[in-house]
């Protein structure tokens, strides 16, 4: 394994320039904004398809919970609209003004504490991060200094991601129940409903997805990332040399879950609500499936895959709305039997060589369809 | 929330609840048995499980409608016919997944858990297409309703009753064959030490095959029991999965024994909290304390002391 001393080498360079032309260039000035609002809330996935890259890819911790960090994020960003669009003069013919409308609706007279400190705006975006990185680091170092791992661990994030819905659903005058919060309007006084907002948003999404990127890839080329990769592979050994396997793991976990979170509060900006649909077992699967197939050793992949499943998820349920779930079931069966390095596995095995050779030969055409570049691993 | 209760009350809710919680703790028990066979054993993590016991109820279900139009006379019955049927319905099944799908993943166990996701997601669709979205009950013979009044305060309904004795004899036979049959000597081989096992003559694929097929088989007869507690619909299984696979990790994976004392703690202590509390909250209660009591003790409650 030959360490590369630049950031980025060729085939990565080429393939983070094209994300970043298709998404910065081509996307906005082709498509209407109605669909890059679409392809907005796919990319929200693009940053938990990230974070499993860290910690399931390079880490080797399938964590099946991701979807309660999404949450997590994106209920703190919710939570923050949600008192301002129901201010006083908003709220004035409930019987308590200036609280949510869901509580006055469940006989709830006053604002819950832990809702209170949402009424600051550095508070929640420091909640964004916060709340779901303390929550990680707790779940992971119950578990990794223990040395629960593999399957359990996938068992048992399966289990807080039930928990975690089961609990919104049901504690219904706290949290906005199975509808979720809703009915959001501004951001510091600022309407998020208008097109205008939306073209800002999604380019505040989009420099936020690179800068994801390029911390997640500061991250696998430093020492950190190469444990990491010696852990999964041989975990006992990477002990006795000395290294606090567990300590490890839990960074990656938390790492992950803050990217989550990131992708949750982008989803309730773009979107206009949060619910518990996207926090419990099945979203947190499908964003595992957004990765597998995008590749789950690949950074760029996962925005890739978070981007091409959704949009066929999209068409397809719109046109043939029973063949969807075979459709995707399939999909995954295939990805796992045969190309368990998913898109990016294709690419680097069977595309980038082609490529080369073209190179080699000749000058090489514009690239219409750059994927992921893989990485050299 | 005892306050208002006196204590013979108390103790009448408890054993009622208590009771009210057997018909749940055969279906946790069935399916977790199927499950700690593949899961335990075999290594596998089959999503897919509660799709395979939803199979089983809708056997059931066809089963009972088609008695009730053929032959009305076999009716009081049907039950036993209908579960006979969901095993081999399941287990023919499960062979079939274990062929095409399972066998290329048995180095790769994370992996299995995907594919077999994907598995569920198409037998969702196929029963959504089959037998439609709509949930569907099934009616039981006139001598299973009704229950028996114990004392003045306690009643026992009667189908719990039966199902728990099935699924005692159910479990008995799988243990029998597990642990005295002598495919049961070849599966345990095999897990143990799959190369010695095929060195000195095990069929290890056929056996693999079989294993497999007998756990999902049981969960067939959990989707018969099922249909006692709950409505058949595409989704229900999924339901379950999360719950199943608590039961058989809180119990210690390799130990069958683990399996059913966990499926029995957590299945009362639901039941008897869902007395007090709302459904909700007691579901969240009971998951909580699991993962908290697997933080503290990952192995689980019975742990095989094993040299890895």
């Amino acid at each position: 394994m030959i360490i590369n001393s630049r950031f980025f080498n060729r085939s990565e360079l080429i393939g983070f320039l094209a994300l970043a032309v298709l998404l910065f260039v081509i996307l906005p000035l082709s498509v209407d904004i109605f669909r890059l609002n679409l392809v907005a809330k796919y990319l929200t996935y693009a940053f938990v398809g990230i974070g499993l890259v860290l910690c399931w890819g390079y880490g080797g911790i399938l964590s099946l919970g991701q979807g309660v960090f999404f949450g997590l994020g994106g209920y703190c960003m919710a939570m923050y609209l949600k008192l301002e669009a129901s201010s006083v003069e908003n709220t004035k013919i409930q019987s308590t003004p200036g609280i949510p409308d869901f509580m006055d609706w469940n006989q709830i007279t006053s604002l819950p504490f832990f809702w209170k400190p949402f009424h600051s705006f550095p508070v929640a975006l420091m909640a964004i991060i916060l709340v779901p990185a303390i929550f990680s680091l707790i779940i992971g170092a119950a578990m990794f200094k223990r040395r629960v791992g593999g399957v359990y661990f996938a068992i048992i994030t399966q289990a807080i991601a039930a928990i975690m819905t089961i609990l919104i659903v049901g504690q219904q005058g706290y949290t906005g129940g199975i509808n979720g919060i809703t009915d959001l309007r501004t951001l510091h006084g600022w309407d998020i409903r208008t097109d205008h907002a939306k073209y800002v948003l999604y380019f505040v999404e989009v420099v936020l997805l690179f800068g994801c990127i390029v911390a997640a890839q500061f991250i696998r080329l430093t020492k950190l990332g190469r444990i990491l990769v010696a852990m999964r592979e041989q975990e006992d050994r990477v002990r006795f040399s000395g290294y606090s396997v567990a300590n490890f793991k839990i960074f990656a976990f938390c790492a992950a879950a803050v990217f989550a979170a990131i992708g949750g509060a982008m989803f309730t900006l773009e979107v206009g609500f949060m619910s518990p649909s996207f926090v419990g077992i099945v979203p947190s699967i499908e964003m595992v499936i957004y990765t597998a197939v995008g590749g789950r050793m690949s950074i760029f992949g996962a925005v890739w895959g978070a981007l091409l499943v959704n949009f066929a998820k999209t068409s397809l349920s719109e046109s043939f709305p029973q063949l969807w779930l075979f459709g995707l079931g399939a999909l995954f069966i295939a990805v796992v039997l045969a190309f368990p390095n998913g898109l990016s596995g294709i690419w680097a095995d069977h595309i980038q060589p082609r490529i080369d050779r073209l190179l080699a030969s000749r000058r090489p055409k514009s690239t219409n369809y750059v994927a992921d570049g893989a990485p050299a691993e | 929330m005892f306050g208002d209760y006196s204590i013979s009350d108390l103790g009448a809710i408890l054993a009622m609840q208590g009771f009210a919680g057997l018909i749940l703790f055969s279906v946790y028990v069935l399916m977790a048995l199927g499950l700690a066979i593949i899961f335990g054993q075999m290594g596998v993590i089959n999503m897919a499980h509660g799709e395979f016991m939803i199979l089983g109820a809708y056997v059931t279900w066809m089963t009972s409608s088609a008695v009730q139009s053929v032959a009305p006379w076999l009716f009081p019955g049907y039950f036993f016919i209908a579960m006979m049927l969901a095993f081999v319905a399941s287990g023919a099944l499960g062979m079939l997944v274990e062929w095409a799908l399972i066998r290329h993943l048995y180095k790769r166990p994370l992996d299995t858990l995907l594919a077999t996701w994907g598995l569920s997601l198409i037998l969702q669709q196929a029963y959504r297409s089959i037998f439609g979205a709509r949930e569907v009950g099934v009616e039981l013979p006139e001598w299973m309703m009704g229950s028996w009044q114990a004392t003045d305060a306690i009643q026992i309904p009667i189908n719990g009753m039966f199902v728990m004795g099935l699924t005692i004899l159910i479990t008995i036979a799988v243990f029998y064959i597990l642990f005295w049959s002598s495919w049961g000597k070849q599966v345990r081989a095999v897990v143990q030490n799959r190369v010695m096992a095929g060195a000195v003559g095990i069929n290890t694929e056929k056996v693999d095959r079989y294993t497999f097929a007998l756990g999902c088989g049981i969960a067939g007869i959990a989707g018969s029991a099922f249909t006692m507690i709950g409505s058949t619909g595409p989704t229900a299984g999924q339901l379950y999965i999360v719950d199943t696979f608590l039961v058989v990790v809180f119990g210690g994976a390799a130990s069958l024994f683990g399996t059913i004392a966990s499926a029995f703690s957590i299945s009362q202590t639901q039941s008897t909290l869902e007395f007090f509390l709302s459904g909700s909250m007691a579901k969240v209660i009971t998951l909580l304390t699991i993962v908290a009591i697997l933080m503290v003790r990952p192995q689980g409650l019975f742990a095989l002391k094993v040299r890895k």
